[in-house]
């Protein structure tokens, strides 16, 4: 591939990269500290962006939009921690799993009744044009966007989870609950905490993806899955892990769909290679993650000890 | 060395020990009022049809066919997970398998109905035996992340295929066909799809019923609540587990290979994880480890969604919170509500 | 032991019950019934939502009647699903006894659908998905299609590419039958280079790596058909990459009308697209049915829209001419092929194939006078008395 197209698929790479880690850093925050699997974060991420399109259209801010979306959909986490979720961190994983199922469906109909099946959501009209990133490659300002406040929150998730004391719990609750409780962290208050910051980093992704995907009902079901993906590969509880998961997954999912198609294209009728190439580079992902999981179980990045 | 990661045991959390279930401890008698209702209740099924064209409903005769195809893919994850405690989160890629080894098998000009059981059977056990192989050195959560990984890519696979339709879909026109001469009968025909749907659910259950207290099935159940007491007394936990992973994925492609016989239609949504999870729902609904459990959640869910429907758009909303009740309340389904009701000393604590 | 067994027996008696309820529909002589089942939710719903309001329009302006027999238009969501679409049909014609079939926008879901019809001898008239199989080797007498072939706008726009003397294109188009047909067609009449063919997934939102490729390509102008929420999306995110300064973009009517002009906006302003129908027909169809449409729904048709009004007009016009004798199936088929109706293109005719032979236009859009963007033809056709180059293949002749 040519350099200057080999950059930007990257970038793209880069950035959906990015914005998958936002949904597994709460996802893997959620299952490594209360130990729960939980299938309605896509969901979160759903309500993020809804809520960011309803208040955009209300304020005609995005600003205002998107962080209104934000703490929304985190004080609906907590509430939604608080109120239901919390009865099932004893249960096993079959009823989180139909639990949060049946969740799903309840959220994506209620959405339905509140907004509608779709709301349009715009990216900002400043943000609408390139950036002459170097000569021959210009790059769309908003994606540019996406890339900083991911990579910020990467970094200040980071320093969150590594330098300050509730990250020490939390990497202590995602170590060793039993051990973290008897030396008397309130460790209700803590699980509510984490989930409230995951729902509010789905609802990041939400919004600035809404704008370059559709903002439409059982939108999360497709990123769900590969967030789960990212956090096995990463290490269950480690928000290390979860970057380092994402950003692969990112790369290897962008680069290979149209390396591959542009390999198949040699040998394929164009709807062929079209059809195959990003096929075979989903099952990329799944054979990664099959590969990490007998090599080195516990994921690249284990936060467990 | 930390425990494994599943180390906790389902006694207090999970799926209700099998011993104050009826089934198993009555080894197989049945009294006299329940075979009066089983009675009753295989002659409406049979003479379902009949009754429905005399209604002047035949419309829900394809609708009573798809309950009955459903069943049988929620019973045979029913084995599975119910039984055997393994939380298949990938049971939607051996469905997906059968209806397209059968529609495959059509769109190519062979319409034999025995071409395609063999098929199905050879397709989907030879599936099953791989990912069984594999998934089944795992546990817990990674357990369920790779047979959802393997369906995934069975999915994507499907998706890939475009010369059998890719993300649009196989359509075919033709249906399954057996017998030959005088006694041929084509599965076009939605009366001879009820029946072989209805032939292939009652096997299962004659099957399952069979299994349940058999030797074999309270070896499954005993590893299921514990495979670590199971395996250290002797039972060749692993080789058990394949088994029954192997039988009920064979036996849901079978339920897919009915299922493109009623549709005509193939697409790599029946291979989507939603589809895994409507099969547990319907599993968890009904009752897990229980004989009638898949069929009465297939049904469960079906009818509620096809009456909710016709009242409101949001059947989906309704749906969600029956079985966040269930799941919550009455963790052994309706079966178990029912047999609760007789019992209160059936109850776990 | 016996609550299990009676609980069994109960849900099969209610279950027998709620089907004696539900389903003891009636049928009706005397009343035209139609099955309308369209794309109503999604990104793309535009395009179903306004098949629906122009068919319902349609009726309306008919007195409620069709033929003047009452009409009983029956709607419902396809969910942008294939195998809810086929259900939808099913129900329309085994349980609701429809005369009718129609409304389909995707051919993908219209082709997993079709079949219920052709089984049950029901007639679909299509308003917009027309895909080449159909008008050539699996030509159907049941079916109608009152829109246009598949590939006919695309051939218009590879005819006006000529025009425009441009030599080297990019295509992109989503990977299903109508996206095949669309480039097939380009190619078909576009006497330049093609320097690169790219099949995106049905339903795609994010374009970022087909832009990229284009971008690497350097063509001197890119071709898309990408309806509904794809081409907003695509067309949004082109001017994104800084890609609208080098290359031209050339449009089928598909990405080019009004639900694509409200979101995307000022981009489009100048950008020339080809369609069979443009808002500023003068003939007296166009004009009553822009009038009624604006009335009604307060907003300007797409040619989607368009496209359902002429669906009712066409069902109209045969339930008339066989003066309501709907089950003389075969002077209904008659009287759809004679098709004597004013459509609001302009003259209709059906091909022996019962695909419509008629002249494409090239529009460009350009100021409303209000403020906002409207779609504006050139009076020469592009196109004239143009069918599609699949018919010899079909069976059907005359």
């Amino acid at each position: 591939m040519p350099s200057v197209l080999l950059i930007e698929q990257a970038l793209n790479g880069l950035q959906f990269g990015l914005m998958l880690f936002l949904l597994a850093a709460g996802l893997t925050l959620v299952f490594g500290v209360m130990d729960m699997i939980n299938l309605a974060h896509g969901s979160l991420y759903m309500i993020g962006a809804f809520l960011a399109a309803w208040l955009v259209g209300l304020t005609g801010s995005f600003v205002i939009g998107v962080l209104g979306a934000v703490g929304l959909t985190g004080l609906f986490g907590m509430a939604l921690e608080a109120a239901l979720l919390r009865t099932l961190y004893a249960r096993d994983h079959l009823s989180q799993v139909l639990a949060t199922f049946a969740l799903i469906l309840i959220l994506n109909d209620g959405v339905k009744m509140l907004f509608g099946t779709d709301l349009p959501l715009s990216a900002p009209a400043a943000l609408s044009g390139p950036v002459e990133l170097l000569p021959g490659l210009q790059y769309p300002a908003y994606r540019l966007l996406i890339l900083g406040v991911g990579s910020a929150l990467a970094i200040a998730l980071y320093l969150l989870v590594q330098k300050t004391r509730m990250g020490a719990l939390v990497r202590a609750g995602a170590s060793n609950r039993a051990m973290a409780t008897a030396m008397g962290t309130n460790i209700s208050a803590l699980f509510t905490l984490v989930f409230g910051i995951g729902a509010a980093l789905c609802a990041v992704a939400g919004a600035l993806l809404g704008p370059l995907l559709a903002v439409q009902v059982g939108m999360g079901e497709n990123i769900l899955i590969l967030a789960f993906v990212v956090i096995v590969i990463g290490g269950i509880g480690s928000i290390r892990g979860a970057l380092v998961g994402s950003v692969l997954v990112g790369c290897i999912d962008t680069l290979g769909r149209t390396g591959l198609q542009q390999l198949f294209r040699e040998f394929l009728p164009p709807q062929w290679a079209s059809a195959a190439g990003p096929a075979i580079a989903s099952i990329a992902v799944y054979v990664f993650m099959a590969v990490v999981l007998a090599v080195r179980p516990q994921g690249l990045f284990p936060a467990r000890t | 060395m930390a425990p494994p990661i599943e180390s906790r045991s389902s006694e207090a959390t999970g799926p209700a020990p099998v011993d104050d279930l009826p089934m198993v401890a009555r080894q197989g008698r049945i009294d006299t009022a329940s075979r009066a209702a089983l009675l009753i209740l295989a002659a409406a099924a049979l003479g379902l049809p009949f009754i429905l064209q005399a209604l002047g409903s035949s419309y829900y005769l394809s609708f009573a066919s798809r309950i009955v195809i459903y069943a049988i893919a929620a019973t045979s994850l029913n084995l599975v997970l119910g039984y055997a405690g393994l939380v298949s989160f990938g049971h939607a890629a051996f469905v997906g398998l059968g209806a397209y080894a059968t529609g495959i098998l059509i769109s190519e000009g062979v319409v034999g109905g025995g071409w395609h059981l063999l098929a199905t059977v050879a397709v989907t056990g030879l599936a099953a035996a791989v990912i069984g192989a594999i998934s089944l050195r795992t546990r817990g959560v990674y357990f369920i992340m790779i047979t959802l990984a393997f369906a995934q890519m069975l999915y994507y696979l499907a998706n890939s295929m475009k010369g059998y339709g890719g993300d649009e879909g196989l359509n075919i026109r033709a249906r399954s066909l057996f017998g030959f001469g005088a006694i041929a009968y084509d599965l076009k025909n939605p009366s001879a799809l009820y029946y072989t749907a209805l032939a292939a659910l009652g096997a299962s259950l004659l099957a399952l019923d069979r299994f349940g207290p058999s030797r074999m099935g309270r070896a499954v159940v005993a590893l299921r609540d514990d495979d670590v007491r199971a395996e250290a007394l002797g039972f060749p936990t692993f080789r058990l587990k394949l088994v029954v992973f192997v039988v009920a994925g064979v036996l849901g492609g079978i339920a897919g290979a009915l299922s493109v016989n009623l549709q005509g239609y193939v697409s790599p949504n029946v291979l989507h994880w939603t589809q895994s999870g409507t099969l547990m729902v319907m599993v968890i609904l009904g009752g897990v480890a229980t004989v009638w459990g898949g069929l009465i959640g297939a049904a469960a869910l079906l009818l509620l969604q096809e009456m909710l429907s016709a009242y409101t758009d949001h059947w989906e909303f309704w749906t969600g919170w029956v079985l966040l009740a269930v799941v919550l309340f009455a963790r052994r389904g309706l079966v178990g509500l029912a047999a609760g009701l007789r019992s209160p000393r059936a109850r776990t604590g | 032991m016996i609550h299990r067994t009676l609980q069994s027996a109960a849900a099969a008696s209610l279950f027998a019950s709620t089907l004696a309820l539900v389903g003891g529909a009636a049928f009706a002589a005397d009343k035209v019934k139609i099955g309308l089942v369209s794309t109503l939710s999604g990104p793309s719903s535009a395009l179903g939502v306004d098949i629906r309001d122009g068919f319902l329009l349609g009726v309306k302006v008919n007195g409620g009647k069709l033929g003047g027999l009452p009409a009983e238009v029956l709607v419902s969501d396809d969910q942008f699903k294939p195998d809810v679409a086929k259900q939808l049909f099913e129900k329309n014609i085994k349980r609701d006894k429809v005369d009718f079939m129609t409304g389909v926008v995707f051919s993908n879901i219209m082709l997993a659908a079709l079949p219920e019809a052709y089984d049950n001898n029901v007639i679909y008239i299509s308003p917009n998905a027309a895909p080449s199989s159909i008008a050539g080797k699996d030509c159907n007498p049941l079916f109608f299609a009152v829109s246009w072939p598949n590939d006919a706008y695309h051939e218009a726009a590879g005819q006006f590419a000529n025009t425009r003397n441009l030599k080297s294109v990019y295509l992109v188009a989503p990977n299903y039958q109508a996206g095949k047909d669309s480039l097939a067609g380009f190619k078909r009449t576009f006497k330049g280079q093609v320097v690169g063919e790219n099949y995106t997934k049905l339903g795609q939102l994010d374009y970022a790596a087909e832009l990229a490729e284009i971008r690497a390509a350097k063509p001197q102008a890119v071709y898309i058909f990408l309806p509904g929420g794809m081409g907003i999306n695509f067309i949004k995110q082109y001017v994104g990459a800084g890609l609208g300064k080098d290359t031209t973009l050339l449009l089928p009517g598909f990405s080019a009308d009004q639900d694509v002009i409200n979101p995307v906006g000022s981009a489009m302003a100048g950008l020339f697209n080809t369609a069979h129908w443009s808002p500023d027909f003068t003939n007296p169809a166009n004009q009553k049915f822009m009038a009624e449409f604006q009335k009604e729904y307060k907003r300007v048709p797409t040619l989607y829209a368009s496209q359902g009004y002429d669906a009712a007009l066409l069902i109209n016009a045969a339930v008339r001419d066989v003066k309501g004798k709907l089950e003389d199936r075969d002077a209904l088929r008659k009287a759809l092929k004679a098709a004597r109706f004013d459509s609001v293109r302009g003259p209709f005719k059906f091909n022996t194939n019962q695909y419509p032979i008629q002249n494409y236009y090239v529009r460009t859009v350009g100021s409303d006078g209000k403020g906002g963007l409207i779609n504006k033809s050139f009076n020469e056709p592009i196109l004239r008395d143009h069918g599609d180059a699949y018919v010899q293949s079909c069976a059907m002749k005359g």
